[in-house]
């Protein structure tokens, strides 16, 4: 029993025996910074659902070298998505850059919105048409008997 | 404005071919942003010996399959055979890349199943295999003779693959 305790201490902190990447790639705080940045946002092609930070599969574990190896030539954030993008198309990042293919990926959220708002504008204005009283309205000859039950 | 009910079931109609293409398809199989591009240029060495050179300047001016292959790839076993079939009818020849893989096992493999390539280059660290945007094996390319990418095939190639999806670009091809 004396041992039990330690065992589930230990238990505790199996997650970090996983770790990916253990030790910083690079001295730089700024660097690493960005390439910590960039790992996340990339899609590890070969398990769909895992950023290139978050796998262990070999693709991503040489994505993550290239990724490295561009960092340290120099290169930039926008050139490293490019040089994934090239290879391997929008669908490795996260989140699609904007341009002429993605657009609609953009825009259909905002759009769906604004068809949403509209039907809901056009609902709205339409019940307020309606007869607040019992009686049958002489225009449309229905009866509003139904609601009456929530108006005082 | 009595046709309104129609509304939901108009958008239904619209809806229902655009989730059943989706269903139908594979997430897993991604187009190649490398397709009607020129296939990337790669010198490596060759799976055989060391010392020989495997690259794209081996079939350049001919009609090629680049074919991505390993030795723990289960795939890759189940379509050799018929990359065997393809070699003996000389109907193309196949360049191998050898991806991620140990020379000795690859070896192994070619002496005893047999060898339908021109050549395999030994891609030991996946350099090329990223160039080329590979994510999984077997993937077959077909290349041009001046180089582009005609079609990339996600999974173990089949006669019927061949039919259906290699054949007629290649006839397309040259008929141009």
């Amino acid at each position: 029993m004396r041992s039990f305790l330690p065992a589930l201490l230990l238990m505790m902190f199996t997650p970090l025996a996983f770790a990916i990447d253990a030790g910083r790639a690079f001295d730089d705080p700024e660097l690493q910074a960005r390439y910590e940045e960039i790992i996340s946002e990339v899609r590890c092609l070969q398990c769909q659902n895992e950023s290139l930070k978050d796998s262990n599969a070999f693709l991503a574990v040489d994505l993550r070298r290239e990724i490295r190896r561009l960092l340290s030539e120099g290169k930039t954030d926008a050139e490293v998505y490019e040089f994934l993008v090239q290879r391997y198309g929008e669908f490795a990042l996260y989140r699609p850059r904007m341009s002429g293919r993605t657009i609609v990926l953009w825009l259909a959220p905002l759009l769906l919105l604004g068809v949403g708002a509209v039907v809901a504008f056009r609902v709205v204005r339409g019940r307020m048409a309606l007869p607040i009283d019992d009686e049958t309205d002489p225009e449309t000859g229905s009866s509003a008997e139904g609601r009456a039950t929530d108006r005082p | 404005m009595k046709l309104r009910f129609l509304l939901p079931v108009a958008v239904f109609a619209i809806l229902l071919p655009v989730f059943l293409f989706g269903l139908m398809r594979d997430p897993s199989e991604l187009p190649s942003p490398l397709l009607n591009k020129a296939a990337p240029e790669f010198a490596l060495p060759s799976v055989q010996d060391p010392s020989a050179t495997v690259g794209s300047d081996d079939y350049a001016g001919q009609f090629a399959l680049v074919n991505v292959w390993a030795t723990w790839c289960v795939g890759c076993r189940h379509e050799h055979d018929f990359l065997l079939t393809l070699a003996e009818r000389e109907a193309i020849p196949i360049y191998g890349l050898n991806w991620r893989d140990s020379r000795e096992e690859a070896k192994k493999w070619l002496e005893q199943l047999g060898d339908p390539y021109v050549a395999s280059a030994f891609d030991a660290d996946g350099t090329v295999g990223i160039d080329w945007g590979v994510y999984g094996a077997p993937e077959t390319f077909l290349i041009a003779p001046d180089g582009t990418v005609l079609h990339k095939h996600l999974s173990p190639l089949t006669e019927e693959v061949w039919q259906q999806d290699f054949l007629p670009r290649i006839n397309a091809a040259r008929g141009q």
